[in-house]
């Protein structure tokens, strides 16, 4: 089966891991969407429908010991590492189970053991904190390239910038993946930037090649992922990527994005990176009974998920007072 | 036993911990070859070579952003932000992400960083190079805030930031910089979060911070020459954490005090140990709490003008008097 579907760079396996990590990713949000329609869900949370073939791409080329760097809108490349369905849902529904038993939220998912190194909601933060992680690898020596994932709202604050040109002056393996998918919050990235491009045509300031690539595919993500991690290992130093996508539901929560022109969502539900994807295997060879496994597995995992979050308990709460010092305490004065 | 300057004592107090630990790293605005625009970093870039001390482009965002990332994931960075005021440009790290990544990940994420300003007064820089921070720090959960006034507690302060596993904010008084003491051979060491009585009084405690120290000891000298009265000095070097055991034992024996802060007075450090001493030490005290500030204004440039402003030791002097003898 491996020939059959593989006639390239990326083996059967791969690919099948690719349209795995997408449908699990797909199934959670779609459910963590859900939970929040039936107030299981407090507060905010911002999906990543539509988009999932980007962190896909980026966290299948990566190997064990490299770090995620992520925005609020996060799930999506926290799951893709493997951490489980059930600790991003219990934390999205504030319960002990929770990855950080609630006292995160659903904008700060971090998991340091599965390379996770945190979720920000500060737009630009993460980029130098990216390359201070790449700065470590280099610094001792160690292989690992820190990837950092923002949106195309991202390349107009000056972190960015600042980020920019430290990782080229430095030579830092770190990889900067904007996600363009159109829009801030409510408003057209276009509406507010000086170039069509806001990553790419930047790329040439910090001299860097200019990179963009359809995020909807989930190959030519991993294939793009893959030279970039190469070239930082090697020393070669940073890259930008600029990843062309598109969000299908709203900001966050229940926006209903009516600020998008009409026609607009649909055209892009055509190139569903999912769906195109699932067409690919099977025009590859793959089995129908081979996909529906998949994605009755992954139903069985976010089914199983669900159950054991809402029987779960919410935090308790001397929690409030862990964890705001080293020693575990929040103790400010003897 | 050596008289070194302030100055000095920062680049000794870095070599110490860097010469103790590979991991510890030093990146700032011109601190390597150039050696530092107040030249506290002076022959570290010499000693622990390009890897270890590292110029950085004019990003503050970047200095602070790579420092955490770094701590995040190994290293004990220290970074310098070369004037305490430009803090302002990249508050985000200060404000929002060193002192909250350790709770909001339930302690997976450390951040044990150092960063190291140039702070306060007195070099008529103007408004926006003079500023004394402490405060805008003093607020945020999960910082720690140390303000040394001697070289010797630079040293010691330095080791002790360096080796705490939180995130220190480290200020270094700008006007201290040339001012010289006595320090011993050797590591030294000292520990976060102590005061130090740097004169026993029984008339009144006197509450000090970083340039206001030297200021309240010559206070304190000319009000027992002149006038009879016999204050206690405390240093309190470190906001957080807070030796309040220290601050209120004084307090209990000396039933006055008075503080003396270089900031602006609205929401100041003395403003939080009054309420402290008010709340825990109230029945210990024979009259007011009187704090000793400068006026709620930006530092004006001129000499005349800023020296009116930041707390003076005469201005403390006259406020004893006056208030002691109501
Ligand atoms: C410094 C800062 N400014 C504004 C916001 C509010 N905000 C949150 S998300 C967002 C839009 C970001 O757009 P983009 O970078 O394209 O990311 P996307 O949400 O599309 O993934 C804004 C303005 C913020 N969190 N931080
Ligand atoms: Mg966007």
């Amino acid at each position: 089966m491996s020939k059959k579907i593989s006639p390239d760079d990326i083996s059967a396996e791969v690919r099948l891991e690719l349209y795995r990590t997408q449908v699990r990713l797909r199934e959670a949000e779609q459910r963590a969407f859900d939970l929040f329609l039936q107030n299981l869900v407090k507060g905010t949370s911002h999906l990543s429908l539509g988009q999932e073939a980007i962190a896909a791409g980026f966290a299948v080329a990566m190997q064990k010991g490299d770090l995620s760097f992520c925005t609020y809108r996060g799930h999506a490349h926290t799951l893709a590492r493997g951490v489980p369905v059930e600790k991003v849902l219990g934390e999205l529904m504030s319960r002990d189970n929770g990855l950080m038993r609630g006292k995160g939220g659903s904008m700060h998912l971090t998991s340091v053991e599965h390379g996770v190194m945190g979720s920000y909601a500060i737009i630009g933060a993460h980029l130098p904190i990216a390359c201070g992680a790449a700065w470590r690898a280099q610094y001792r020596g160690d292989s690992d390239v820190s990837v950092c994932f923002f949106g195309d709202g991202t390349t107009n604050i000056g972190a960015f910038h600042e980020a920019l040109n430290f990782a080229a002056i430095w030579k830092l393996p770190v990889v900067f993946v904007c996600e363009n998918n159109l829009y801030m919050e409510y408003t057209p990235i276009a509406d507010v930037t000086a170039v069509e491009h806001p990553a790419a045509d930047r790329a040439a300031a910090y001299g860097l090649e200019r990179i963009i690539i359809d995020g909807n595919d989930a190959d030519e993500v991993l294939r793009t992922a893959r030279s970039a991690y190469e070239r930082a290992r090697r020393g070669d130093g940073p890259s930008l990527i600029e990843a062309m996508t598109y969000r299908h539901s709203g900001h966050s929560r229940a926006d209903p994005a009516k600020y998008r022109p009409e026609g607009e969502l649909e055209r892009w539900k055509e190139r569903d990176p999912i769906k195109m994807y699932r067409a690919r295997l099977l025009n590859l060879g793959v089995s129908e009974t081979v996909l529906n496994a998949i994605e009755q597995e992954i139903k069985d995992e976010i089914e199983a998920a669900t159950v054991a979050c809402k029987a779960a308990p919410p935090p308790s709460t001397d929690i409030i007072f862990t964890d705001v010092y080293a020693d575990g305490g929040w103790a400010w004065r003897n | 036993m050596a008289e070194l300057t302030y100055r000095d004592a920062v680049a000794r107090g870095i070599a110490q911990e860097m010469a103790r630990d590979p991991d510890v790293v030093l990146i700032g605005e011109d601190i390597a070859k150039a050696g530092g625009v107040f030249k506290a970093t002076v022959g570290l870039y010499e000693q622990f070579g390009p890897r270890r001390v590292r110029d950085t482009p004019i990003s503050e965002q970047a200095i602070l952003g790579a420092a955490m990332g770094a701590a995040m994931t190994g290293l004990k960075p220290i970074a310098e932000i070369m004037f305490a005021d430009f803090a302002a440009v990249c508050w985000d790290y200060f404000a929002n992400e060193f002192p909250k990544s350790r709770y909001m990940t339930n302690g997976q994420v450390k951040t044990p960083l150092v960063v190291r300003l140039g702070n306060g007064g007195g070099a008529r820089f103007g408004a926006q190079h003079s500023q004394s921070v402490e405060n805008w720090c003093m607020m945020i959960p999960g910082l720690k805030v140390v303000v040394p006034s001697s070289p010797v507690d630079v040293i010691g302060l330095m080791a002790a930031a360096v080796r705490d596993p939180d995130p220190v904010i480290f200020l270094e008084h700008k006007s201290l910089y040339a001012t010289k003491g006595e320090v011993p051979d050797g590591e030294i060491v000292d520990t976060l979060g102590t005061a130090k009585i740097l004169r026993h009084g029984k008339d009144a405690t006197i509450l000090a911070l970083a340039l206001m120290v030297p200021r309240a000891l010559e206070a304190a000298n000319r009000l027992h020459a002149e006038h009879g009265i016999d204050c206690e000095v405390i240093d309190v070097r470190s906001l957080v954490p807070l030796d309040t055991q220290t601050i209120l034992a004084s307090v209990a024996r000396t039933h006055r005090v008075f503080t003396v802060e270089e900031n602006p007075r609205l929401c100041g450090w003395g403003a939080e140990l009054m309420s402290i001493i008010a709340d825990e030490a109230f029945y210990d005290l024979d009259g007011p709490l009187v704090r000793i500030t400068t006026p709620h204004i930006p530092l004006p440039a001129a000499d005349v003008l800023e020296d009116l402003v930041i707390p003076s030791s005469a201005r403390i002097v006259e406020t004893v008097l006056r208030t002691l003898s109501n």
